[in-house]
């Protein structure tokens, strides 16, 4: 549910990067930080366990400028990715607008990647939205790894995999080096505020 | 997907109960926020700094987690949060299933008093939320 106040003028739209356990999401997030430092007024906010995994979420306030007349306020957050944490994740989920689901890229994390995709469909469903209409962009994580002779799947199999029957926009990522991190946000941010005022009008 | 909008007239209603019940008594800082992490309002006592946005973001995490440890244990629900600083306190109180009061205030005001004017506030924002939403 994002949140609009006629008053100030704001709309408030929530992001979650979703996605197996170290597919990247944090990075993805990190990455964004210190790219886009100077529409960041606050600090990221990282609730995380002494092994540096995600416990909770991360948080990542940012501006977006204005669109007739509102100010857009984006709000970034991960979800833990371990199997575990479901129930937390839930919780993350409550009153998401956008999803990015970052998918991992190594070849034997194909099946990781397809059970927590269909896991964001079930905890989507508990909040009566669905993964067919809800904005969601795919990104396919850590392509840079091939160039280090780690075995990575090709886009077109993960593709089949993940996004044949959801048919939404989907990115090739390297959230380590940046490359497409402002491609995927920029779209799921473009794509979730063309919802919002779909809604509204 | 439902759209939380508020009209000027209910957020001006909100921040002037805010503003009487609990900025005059001397609280720092007051948020209302939704359970998904957003600020409805924030009205503070013009020298707090917080970064209200991730507070918001943290006391929605916060509060979820807690009622999911009352449900474990039972309970419906855990109707007083509050969290004692040294020189800081944070009070939490629901104002409905969607909607969460929060209060940073220092160690002049006792916690008692605090609640009773909270109890207060909860009951007449409600008013103004049920009676805009119809």
């Amino acid at each position: 549910m994002s949140f609009i106040n006629l008053k100030e003028k704001v709309v408030q739209v929530k992001i979650v990067y979703y996605g197996p356990g170290r597919c990247g999401k944090t990075t993805n997030l990190e990455y964004v930080n210190r790219k886009f430092r100077n529409q960041i007024q606050s600090e990221m906010v990282s609730l995380k366990t002494h092994g540096d995994r995600t416990l909770f979420f991360d948080f990542l306030p940012f501006d977006m400028g204005q669109i007739k007349g509102y100010d857009i306020k984006i709000q970034l957050y991960t979800v833990p990715g371990q199997v575990k944490y479901n129930a937390t994740r839930k919780l993350v989920l409550k009153g998401v607008d956008g999803v990015v689901f970052v998918a991992d890229a190594m070849e034997k994390q194909r099946e990781k990647n397809i059970r927590s995709l269909n896991q964001l469909h079930e905890n989507l469903q508990s909040y009566k939205e669905s993964i067919f209409k809800i904005p969601l962009v795919i990104q396919y994580n850590k392509v840079d790894l091939k160039e280090h002779g780690v075995p990575i799947l090709p886009t077109a199999v993960l593709r089949k995999d993940l996004n044949s029957r959801l048919q939404v926009p989907d990115f090739e990522a390297s959230a380590i080096t940046g490359y497409n991190v402002a491609a995927t946000l920029k779209k799921i941010i473009s794509s979730t505020v063309v919802s919002i005022q779909k809604k509204l009008l | 997907m439902n759209y939380g909008i508020v009209s000027q007239e209910q957020l001006e209603q909100i921040d002037t109960i805010l503003s009487e019940k609990l900025i005059k008594l001397g609280v720092d800082c007051v948020i209302i926020i939704d359970m998904a992490g957003n600020i409805i309002t924030a009205k503070d006592n013009g020298e707090s700094k917080y970064d209200v946005y991730s507070f918001a973001a943290l006391a929605a995490g916060n509060f979820a987690t807690v009622d999911a440890m009352a449900k474990l244990v039972g309970e419906a629900e855990f109707s007083l949060l509050f969290h004692k600083g040294q020189d800081s306190n944070i009070h939490f109180s629901k104002i409905d299933d969607e909607l969460l009061l929060i209060s940073m205030f220092g160690k002049e005001i006792s916690l008692g008093f605090l609640r009773l004017n909270v109890v207060e506030a909860i009951d007449q924002i409600r008013n103004v939320w049920e009676t805009n939403q119809g």
